[in-house]
């Protein structure tokens, strides 16, 4: 079970939101990049989130740049995971492949600082703040095995191969 | 029942029946990182422990985001690359070399190829045929260690193009056109695939400019059949053992099917901070203009360059708009050197930046101040892009940023034609 603070951002939020390509000089200093994550959409967002909590976009979220940077940054800033009406395709596949969970549900209904918990094995969000429960729609097998080999380069370690 | 181009392609290379919906693993063509995501390409494959490339002369490293190096910290990045590059044999294009994407067009994607590049607008080689798509650099870690990956085969949206572009008019307009119509995620997860009489009035240049945008709609790919316009391409290229037609089948499925009107087409610009934004370059008249920018894999090609240096032929620049210009290869500088082109665009008042990205993401050559707006050929318009996230991006094609480059306001080409 995954618990948490809800961040909430709107539609769009771009890889150059995330991490913006200013910044593609730290991207061989992580902990220093990690340091500007979210900057362009909130400014004070690496110092409010505590490990365990979530980012909540709305439509289209990761939309842009292939940098993996991108996930790996939220990776780093504690969040547990993605929640999303819809994300956009590179993305989403970084995201798995660095074992950070990423969850398209209906998200209108979940407000900034709403209390959050998620079961993954069973794929619902429980909006603790507002009594609300959500469910989300489940991955193919071939990233459920990725992300609970906790990304693609272990999984690909361990079994030497894609598994369909 | 008949298959779509990305089926043909991804059934040909998963040695199977793929069909919108199944997960495949493919085989790869070509596999490259650019020097933004190519260190922690690297160091994935080396956390990942695998020893050597599958395929060497299949594996591409590419130096344009930032070289000649700005600083310190990127300097390090590409003595990295190219250590690794003498490691393990790939191949490298070092600073100056020019941007990825349209190098892999004019040497390396052939009709059926899958390419895999860790950077977004891989989708650019889609133009001639090829089901080219971005990654992050874990999966393109694991391409380079295997040699393949897996796919969900996608939907397709089939775009019919008809008529022929106007004076003035050019492939970006479609393109912008099509993103404001369908939306910055109208094909999420899916293929643009293009087709229809149109096609043979759009040059390899065009369709390179179009499919590369398609990423910006959400899509994999944005696919065009390999005809006789490719054929002439690889021709001119020296590639002509490259070609092979394809086309997707007449009874293929298709989620959805738009069409459009080349000759009913207008100079389009998209306004900040979204490429879906757009408005038509006239209705923006009197928007102050800062900076123009062409270039980029979208928009800096010979076409464009000529496009451009035709407009500002015998004109300069309005004083205080900066008017920068980088063309996207060693090939298109050349050419464009020997055609004049440069020649009247430095006359005109631009500087000349060397074949790469240049200012296009904010790294260098061309950074924005807070407050400024730019007309930008390129293919993003978002917040911060550009340098600072108090600035403002306007993207639009090569002729509508050389009329702006002559007025410093927003201005619709035909007006300066």
């Amino acid at each position: 079970m995954l618990k948490g603070q809800a961040f909430k951002f709107g539609d769009n939020i771009s890889t150059d939101h995330i991490i913006p390509g200013r910044y593609a000089y730290l991207r061989s200093n992580l902990p220093e990049l990690a340091r500007h994550v979210m900057e362009d959409a909130d400014p004070d967002f690496a110092a409010k989130v505590n490990k365990g909590d979530f980012i909540v976009g709305g439509a289209n979220f990761g939309l842009g740049s292939s940098r993996e940077h991108a996930p790996l940054v939220i990776k780093m800033a504690g969040v547990s995971a993605i929640l999303a009406k819809s994300v956009a395709r590179i993305f989403f596949r970084n995201a798995i492949n660095l074992g950070l969970p990423v969850l398209i549900c209906d998200t209108d209904g979940i407000d900034d600082g709403d209390k959050l918990e998620v079961d993954l094995a069973k794929g619902t969000v429980y909006d603790k703040t507002k009594g609300e429960k959500l469910t989300f729609s489940k991955l193919p097998k071939v990233m459920l095995d990725i992300l609970s080999r906790g990304g693609l380069v272990p999984y690909i370690q361990k079994y030497g191969d894609f598994r369909l | 029942m008949g298959k779509t181009l990305a089926e043909k392609i991804l059934s040909l290379k998963s040695g199977g029946d793929a069909r919108a919906g199944d997960i495949v693993i493919a085989r790869v063509d070509l596999a490259f990182a650019q020097d933004t995501t190519g260190p922690l390409t690297i160091r994935q494959f080396q956390a990942g422990k695998f020893e050597r490339l599958a395929n060497p002369l299949k594996t591409a490293l590419f130096f344009d985001h930032a070289a000649p190096s700005p600083n310190r910290e990127l300097a390090n990045d590409h003595q990295f690359m190219r250590r690794f590059a003498k490691e393990t044999g790939c191949m490298i294009s070092d600073v100056g070399g020019g941007v990825c994407h349209q190098l892999v067009a004019e040497s390396l994607a052939k009709p059926g190829d899958v390419i895999v590049g860790a950077d977004s607008h891989t989708v650019t080689a889609g133009a001639l045929g090829a089901f080219a798509t971005g990654m992050g650099s874990s999966d393109v870690a694991v391409v380079f260690a295997l040699g393949k990956t897996w796919f969900r085969v996608p939907e397709s949206l089939k775009i019919s193009v008809s008529g022929e572009l106007g004076r003035g008019v050019m492939a970006k307009d479609l393109v912008l056109q099509l993103i404001g119509t369908i939306g910055a995620d109208g094909a999420t997860y899916k293929v643009l695939e293009f087709g229809g009489e149109g096609l043979r009035n759009l040059k390899l240049s065009d369709r390179l400019t179009i499919a590369n945008m398609a990423v910006e709609a959400g899509a994999k790919a944005g696919l065009f059949p390999a005809d006789r316009v490719t054929r002439e391409y690889l021709n001119h290229q020296k590639r002509g053992e490259d070609y092979q037609p394809l086309a997707a089948d007449s009874d293929a499925v298709y989620e959805s099917r738009i069409n459009i009107n080349l000759t009913a087409l207008e100079p389009t610009v998209a306004r900040p901070h979204q490429v879906a934004n757009i408005a038509l370059a006239r209705e923006l008249k009197g928007t102050k203009i800062d900076q123009v920018f062409i270039g980029t894999c979208t928009n800096g090609r010979l076409e464009d360059i000529a496009t451009a240096a035709k407009i500002m032929k015998g004109r300069k620049r309005h004083p205080p708009t900066r008017f920068i210009i980088a063309p996207a290869s060693p090939q298109v500088l050349l050419d464009a050197i020997s055609a004049g082109y440069i020649r009247t665009l430095v006359e005109a008042g631009a500087v000349i930046m060397p074949p790469g990205c240049a200012a296009c993401l904010g790294l260098h050559q061309g950074v924005l101040a807070n407050g400024e707006s730019c007309l930008s050929t390129a293919n993003r318009n978002f917040k911060g892009r550009m340098g600072s996230p108090e600035a403002f991006i306007y993207l639009g094609s090569p002729a509508t940023a050389a009329a702006t480059a002559i007025t410093g306001e927003i201005t619709d080409p035909r007006e300066v034609m």
